[in-house]
């Protein structure tokens, strides 16, 4: 057993953190909501250039980690900042798909990406799936060299902003079938897309995908026909990493912020944070973010591991977050009287973010009851 | 014990029913419902239809042009009106200074400002609260110092809610530095047109700029705008946060809340089943539906209470944290049935929406009104405020 960061993720996480208390204010980031992009290419180039985006990718694939704790390190601290840029959708998901499935001549996209200049979405979820990743009706039909896709995608974020989609559809079996699931690269100007756009309550922006006899090659095709159900599953399980680690940055944040306030904001005389009634609460949050670091490590700790084991340590940490986010979350703001309320303090953002994370890739309950599931198994 | 309506209590539901049918608008009830922000003439309107019918002031005495309901009243009122999706009063003069003027106001301010309120010539904000004094009010630093027949004030005041839209404002006032802090306050009405005012807005986090700040720079106020006695403001500010806090449990907004709750969750789909089929989420609803239950009793009780005479006192701080916890907790079932259709940015309201879901974008404000109603158990005296208060009443025998 060991809990210390390799010397090189530990020169990352240092590098990445001095880089963001510089670079990555409220009102930077306030300024970066308001734009029409949602996203900074100040701020995407800088970090690809620190080795960010290659610290997500595994050697053998041009980068120079990719292992669950380097997921970690990565976006723990890039929620600690709250940053708003999608590199989970790009790097992770997109990207992590072309890296575990493509062709040599797919993969030649993996420099684009980890230099920076390729931005790509994942386009799976859809209108009635909610959580559940089995669920795909958008149909492709293969007719000689080439396959037609249909259906329509929900809340596919960085949609607008990137240049090709991951796109999921089904080449055979029921809605819900794991088996028959495709997943082809698609340049997003292709004919028949239709992306309606819309900025995220935590930032960002997200798009309804609709795909209307689009037309691809055969050569589109990332992996087996019909075989990319277990990919898509070990994709998402990194995301959920990605997403819990980035959640506990957050919530170190809104906690440190907390904590400060109830030192040194002053009512009936004296810091609030004498009061018992909020000292208390206060020692409940630093009890959960030591429990909450605890479901990140174990959770990036089995991202190797077989299936039953890392998606039983996935769901275990989703729900933990979920849980202890939420509170953290709610129980800072509520600390913090009206001050927390207002978009100009810090805290207003980092608490969305911490919220907002329990509704991608199955909130609380989702993960609860895939645990139940996956422990009576 | 009686928990049936009488005939006469049936039959005010159906004239209140048929009432909010023909006046609450299309375009009213989508803005309510979240489609739009409902504008300063919506509102403005909103009291106009309710003073035509004599329903504007249904706490204020008939004396004074109020409706005088008792409690069944309010809380058929209260509940037909959220079903309904009216859009509710803007409580600032009528529920929270009108009892003030009415009980400690001389005859010439209860003449001049009651009937402008009515009729709407006035539109009130409340100046309480400041960067320095939230939860201890009784700190607050804004002065007022006369001078001849005027008093002159400076300082600044927060959180003032739908401050853009009034041309009035009542500020508890520091006049005496040199005494114990609530005995040096006092009740000023001041004329937000005067010179030395700024108002500049608070964006809120769901980005809604329904709050603001207001400064006082050398403000003139004639003495004739002070309220009861100098340095007597505190006995009227705590009198007036009493009356704050009747309508505080929000009963209504969490039947409506609940509603939408199951409405959503009855369109969103999870494991190939509409979601409030699933056990866990179905037993979440439960939950909070029991304890709106005996909430919604809890709530009639006490106002049965005051109506007769009793003043609310501890129940009233109960009343406020029970029904903030519970209405948040419907606002956090909402985002939770919304999915990943929560996400999406959509800055206003859907609390209590009776709308279908064509597009399931329609669910996104969810997450928006969950991150406003936070607000809930941290406005009006926070719930740790409200649990001191009940602590020290019942373990010390008076507060």
């Amino acid at each position: 057993m060991n809990f210390e960061l390799t010397e090189e993720r530990q020169m990352l996480q240092d590098s990445l953190r001095r880089y963001l208390r510089d670079k990555y204010d409220t009102k930077t980031r306030n300024d970066i909501l308001d734009s029409d992009s949602g996203i900074s290419a100040d701020i995407w180039n800088g970090l690809a250039e620190l080795g960010v985006i290659g610290a997500l990718f595994a050697e053998d694939r041009g980068g120079f980690g990719g292992a669950g704790f380097d997921l970690a390190v990565v976006f723990e601290e890039l929620g600690r900042a709250g940053v708003v840029e999608p590199f989970l959708d790009t790097a992770v998901l997109a990207g992590g798909l072309i890296a575990d499935l493509g062709n040599a001549e797919q993969q030649t996209h993996i420099e684009s990406i980890i230099g920076g200049t390729l931005h790509l979405a994942f386009a799976h979820g859809e209108p009635t799936s909610r959580y559940d990743l089995n669920q795909v009706q958008t149909t492709a039909n293969a007719d000689g060299g080439a396959i037609t896709l249909n259906g329509r995608k929900a809340v596919v974020i960085n949609a607008e902003a990137a240049d090709m989609l991951v796109v999921s559809a089904r080449e055979n079996g029921a809605n819900n079938d794991e088996n028959g699931i495709s997943l082809f690269l698609v340049p997003a100007d292709t004919k028949g897309i239709t992306i309606q756009g819309y900025p995220l309550l935590a930032g960002g922006r997200a798009a309804e995908v609709t795909l209307d006899e689009v037309s691809v090659p055969a050569a589109a095709r990332l992996g087996e026909p019909g075989k990319a159900f277990a990919a898509i599953e070990a994709r998402v399980a990194a995301a959920n990493v990605a997403l819990c680690a980035e959640t506990l940055g957050a919530m170190e944040t809104a906690t440190g912020l907390t904590k400060e306030y109830l030192m040194t904001r002053k009512q009936f005389g004296r810091p609030i944070g004498t009061f018992q009634a909020l000292a208390h609460r206060m020692s409940d949050l630093l009890i959960e973010m030591e429990q909450a670091r605890s479901a990140v490590i174990n959770a990036a700790g089995h991202l190797d591991a077989d299936h039953a084991m890392r998606e039983k340590q996935i769901s275990a940490a989703k729900n933990l977050l979920g849980r202890a986010g939420r509170l953290v979350a709610e129980e800072s703001i509520q600390m913090h009287g009206g001050i927390a309320m207002t978009q100009e303090y810090e805290l207003a953002h980092i608490a969305k973010r911490i919220v907002m994370a329990d509704h991608r890739f199955g909130d609380t309950d989702h993960h609860l009851e895939r645990f139940i599931a996956l422990s009576s198994a | 014990m009686d928990l049936s309506y009488s005939d006469k209590e049936k039959a005010f539901r159906e004239e209140v029913r048929a009432f909010l049918d023909e006046k609450v608008t299309d375009d009213l009830r989508d803005k309510v419902n979240g489609k739009a922000e409902l504008t300063k003439d919506d509102m403005e309107g909103w009291h106009a239809t309710l003073n035509e019918k004599g329903w504007l002031a249904p706490n204020w005495p008939k004396k004074f042009g109020g409706a005088e309901w008792n409690a069944v009243q309010r809380h058929i009122w209260e509940e037909e009106a959220a079903a309904a999706r009216a859009p509710r009063t803007v409580p600032f003069g009528l529920s929270m200074l009108a009892p003030v003027l009415q009980k400690f106001g001389s005859k010439e301010q209860q003449d001049h400002w009651l009937p402008r309120l009515l009729n709407g010539e006035d539109w009130w904000c409340q100046g309480y609260s400041e960067p320095g004094a939230g939860s201890d009010l009784a700190s607050l630093k804004t002065t007022a110092v006369k001078d001849g027949d005027h008093y002159i004030v400076n300082g600044q005041k927060t959180w003032t809610t739908l401050g853009q839209h009034a041309n009035m404002i009542f500020c508890l006032v520091r006049t005496d530095k040199d005494v114990k802090q609530q005995e040096g306050i006092s009740f000023l009405l001041i004329d937000m047109d005067t010179p030395g005012i700024e108002v500049r807005p608070i964006i809120l986090l769901d980005g809604s700029p329904e709050v603001n700040e207001v400064w006082f720079t050398d403000v003139k106020v004639p003495v004739e705008n002070l309220v009861g006695e100098e340095n007597k403001g505190w006995t009227y500010a705590k009198y007036l946060l009493t009356h704050e806090r009747t309508n505080i449990a929000g009963v209504g907004f969490s039947q409506a809340g609940l509603t939408a709750v199951k409405r959503i969750a009855k369109a969103e789909m999870s494991g190939g089943k509409p979601l409030i089929q699933n056990p866990h989420f179905a037993a979440r609803v439960a939950q909070v539906e029991i304890d709106l239950m005996a909430m919604s009793t809890t709530n009639l009780r006490i106002i049965s209470k005051a109506a007769a005479g009793q003043a609310p006192g501890v129940e009233s701080s109960m009343l406020k944290v029970k029904g903030t916890i519970i209405r948040q907790e419907i606002n956090d079932l909402a985002r939770r049935a919304a999915g990943v259709y929560a996400m999406p940015f959509a800055s206003e309201a859907v609390e209590g929406s009776n709308e279908p879901l064509p597009d399931p974008l329609a669910a996104g404000p969810v997450a928006a009104q969950y991150f406003n109603n936070r607000k809930l158990s941290i406005f009006g005296g926070s719930n740790e405020i409200q649990r001191g208060i009940i602590a020290k009443v019942t373990m010390s025998g008076g507060a």
